[in-house]
């Protein structure tokens, strides 16, 4: 049973990034989640689309929510899935990572979704496999799946992305969600504000196309929608902002930081969220601003819609 | 409870730097604000319940004001005060100060500038505004909460006393600090060059046979800031500048419109390596006394523009710290009452016009610092001085305000001197007859 109509043409071999995606091709993405949307809310989720597939879940970074999404995602296509965690301290060269590409390889996977510390560790993974990738996050360079949930998320409330001032806030440094959801959102048309303490700022990421800002309240401005980042702590390797109080104080989103974006902006989070770090429990909690667990719900049928594109090139192929 | 009556400064000459005004005249004032100024009040007529204050012909010029002062409260209370710094400032015709942050504790939480700001409100003597910390604890690892200092009334940033060494802890301080329109301050000296050197690199550092610290400690901490300051558009200052080169980078840093800026010590302008003498402590400080071509090189400096001020570097020491060998004693002069005679000999000596001098004194620090300050306007705070710039004095040990007396300029001539200080409408100290 594929619910794929004929219009829905999608030519990637690997899902690696929004980069390599077409204005096309992330709306036939979402087109297609929104029936999964439907599907996952009826009683019998299973469908047999994946059966008889092998999904790998290869993640060498700690995930709980990005792993469940894609294994349910895999699980409700009736794809056999098995996971495999690497703690990241094991695998130290690049030749250890090709070796486990080459080992599973032979297994013969169908779809391989990959998680690494490091940025284009999952491009690399794909040169050496038969299957299709789809990159769940390397390093603090992209990941599409998220900004794809972000950009369906975005469309149901607003019914539309292209005009939109969406704002993405906080450690864009350390951040792939905002690299991603920066291409996607601009590709759909929708303006995009970065708001981040300088320290947290990448170079040059004006010429991504964004505005930059370092005041909160200027940023947030009649803002459409407001995207908080998670403060990447782990990831920073000394001082980018003194304390967590501080950051709080002039980079966490709260009511009275809410109340210069438009009086209907919705308040979204990739998580997994630092309560009273980037954002307070009094804004996040408000169900009537926040979409922060649609964005999970809707996760899973995003996944869902990339793996079906993905393995219907597969079948053509042969 | 009546008003308390108007007061009029009149039979001055008066001068404000920033309009350039040179005229005989007076100020009006009422309570802490100036209500009136200029050439119609040298001898107005007013009403009777206005006090008259006869200026005798002196100098009436806006209050002075001095970017960099240790006072040393918290932690060294036995070298100066808040209150005892007040005094010794007041004296000096100095209505505004900020004072440095390596105190103990160090000021880098926001309940430490509320102490400042409390001491300095318990004084009752002159505007006193806290430098915070760069780094927690001077460490030059972990920023301060920059934003909340900033906002509790913090007005620039610096490690004086110690520099910023790590590169990356600069670059970030620079970049964070730029989000608040911050001023970062540099004490400009690579700890490794200066090594255990206690004088300037040179012949009489070697005459002496005391360890010597090298121009280079200063300048190449200032080109690599200034590198820092490109790729972050940051803002930049370097505290008591002291060598040619230094003066030049900075030169250059400014032509290419970079936000930088630097402060020059009267005794970087009046003294040199050689008034080290016979092992002087009172002249050993950190940057050092240097050659006469690096003293020559900070009068171009203020002369052309690249040196945007006059700072004391007012650094009390006790006896003790001073009455060891060179190479114990403590770094610092004390500066507060000295400032104003010793920049007006930069106008005695033909290098800058009395109004250049006193802009770098009054407008030029408190404009870049963003201080309230520094000019005179209707309306503006009544922070003024009265000074005879011809009347001669002798510093002596014994008439300094200030709890510490180590002072290089012991026994000079001065010319110029304080005869009034008034800070909000307040006199704050008036020279004895």
């Amino acid at each position: 049973m594929s619910i794929l109509t004929n219009d829905m043409s999608f030519k990637h071999r690997h899902l690696l990034g929004i980069e390599e995606l077409s204005e096309n091709d992330v709306s036939n993405i979402l087109n297609l989640s929104e029936r999964y949307i439907q599907l996952n809310r009826e009683q019998q989720k299973k469908h047999n689309i994946l059966r008889g597939k092998t999904l790998v879940l290869l993640f060498f970074e700690n995930s709980t929510r990005t792993r469940t999404s894609f294994e349910l995602a895999g699980k409700r296509l009736g794809a056999d899935t098995i996971n495999i965690s690497v703690s990241s301290s094991a695998i130290k060269k690049g030749e250890t990572l090709i070796d486990t590409a080459m080992t599973l390889n032979a297994m013969h996977p169908d779809l391989l979704v990959m998680r690494h510390p490091n940025a284009g560790a999952v491009n690399l993974l794909s040169h050496h496999v038969r299957g299709s990738v789809l990159n769940a996050g390397d390093g603090a360079h992209e990941h599409p799946t998220q900004a794809l949930l972000d950009a369906l998320t975005i469309r149901r409330h607003k019914g539309h992305l292209n005009g939109l001032i969406v704002a993405i806030c906080g450690d864009i440094m350390h951040s792939r969600v905002a690299r991603s959801n920066i291409l996607l959102l601009q590709l759909m048309g929708a303006k995009v504000r970065v708001i981040s303490p300088p320290t947290l700022t990448p170079t040059g990421i004006e010429n991504l196309g964004v505005d930059v800002y370092h005041d909160m309240q200027q940023g947030i401005d009649g803002c459409d929608v407001i995207m908080m980042l998670r403060l990447q702590s782990e990831r920073m390797q000394g001082s980018f902002v003194p304390s967590t109080r501080e950051y709080f104080r002039f980079w966490g989103l709260d009511r009275k930081k809410l109340s210069f974006a438009k009086e209907d902006a919705m308040i979204m989070h990739p998580g997994p969220m630092n309560r009273g770090i980037e954002i307070d429990s009094e804004v996040a909690d408000d169900i009537t601003r926040s979409v922060i667990l649609e964005q999970v719900e809707f996760g899973v049928a995003v996944r869902q819609a990339c793996m079906e594109l993905l393995a219907l090139n597969l079948q053509k192929e042969g | 409870m009546p008003n308390k009556p108007d007061i009029a400064y009149i039979n001055s000459r008066l001068i404000d730097p920033s309009s350039n005004l040179d005229v005989k005249g007076g100020i009006l004032t009422r309570g802490s604000k100036i209500l009136d100024l200029g050439s119609h009040l040298f001898n107005p007529d007013l009403s009777e319940e206005t006090i008259m204050i006869d200026c005798q012909g002196h100098i009436l010029a806006p209050g002075l004001v001095d970017i960099h002062v240790h006072l040393r409260e918290p932690g060294h209370e036995h070298k100066e005060t808040i209150e005892s710094g007040g005094k010794s400032a007041a004296a000096g015709g100095v209505t505004t100060l900020c004072c440095m942050p390596n105190t103990n504790p160090v000021i880098d939480d926001v309940a430490l500038i509320e102490f400042i700001q409390r001491r300095a409100r318990e004084a009752k003597s002159v505007k006193i505004y806290p430098f915070a910390a760069v780094t927690k604890g001077l460490e030059g690892k972990q920023l301060t909460e920059i934003g909340m200092l900033a906002n509790a009334g913090a007005v620039a940033f610096t490690d004086d006393g110690l520099p910023i060494m790590d590169s990356q802890v600069m670059r970030r301080a620079l970049a964070y600090a730029k989000a608040f329109d911050m001023i970062v301050s540099q004490h400009a000296e690579d700890l490794s060059l200066s090594g255990c050197g206690c004088m300037a690199e040179g012949q009489m550092a070697t005459k002496l046979g005391l360890p010597g610290i090298p121009d280079a400690s200063e300048i190449v901490i200032i080109e690599r800031d200034l590198r820092l300051v490109e790729i972050t558009g940051g803002r930049y200052h370097v505290a008591h500048i002291s060598t040619a080169q230094g003066v030049e980078a900075v030169r250059k840093a400014k032509e290419k419109g970079l936000q930088v800026s630097c402060e020059a010590a009267p005794h970087h302008f009046i003294l040199t390596d050689s008034d080290v003498g016979n092992y002087r402590t009172f002249a050993k400080m950190a940057p050092p006394l240097r050659s006469e071509e690096n003293r020559l090189a900070i009068i171009d400096g203020l002369s052309d523009g690249t040196i945007d001020a006059i700072a004391t570097d007012h650094a009390p020491h006790d006896q003790e710290s001073k009455r060891v060998p060179m190479e114990h004693a403590s770094n610092g002069v004390v500066g507060l009452e000295t400032l104003l005679s010793l920049t007006l000999e930069l106008v005695n000596n033909g290098h800058l016009t009395l109004l250049e001098a006193l802009s770098k004194i009054t407008c030029e620090p408190a404009d870049l610092i963003g201080l309230k300050a520094g000019k005179f306007y209707k309306g503006a705070p009544a922070d003024m001085v009265i000074f005879d710039p011809d009347a001669e004095w002798t510093v002596d040990l014994e008439k300094i305000i200030s709890k510490s007396k180590n002072t290089p300029f012991e026994g000079r001539k001065m010319i110029g001197k304080v005869n009034r200080t008034i800070v909000d409408g307040r006199t704050v100290f008036k020279q004895e007859a």
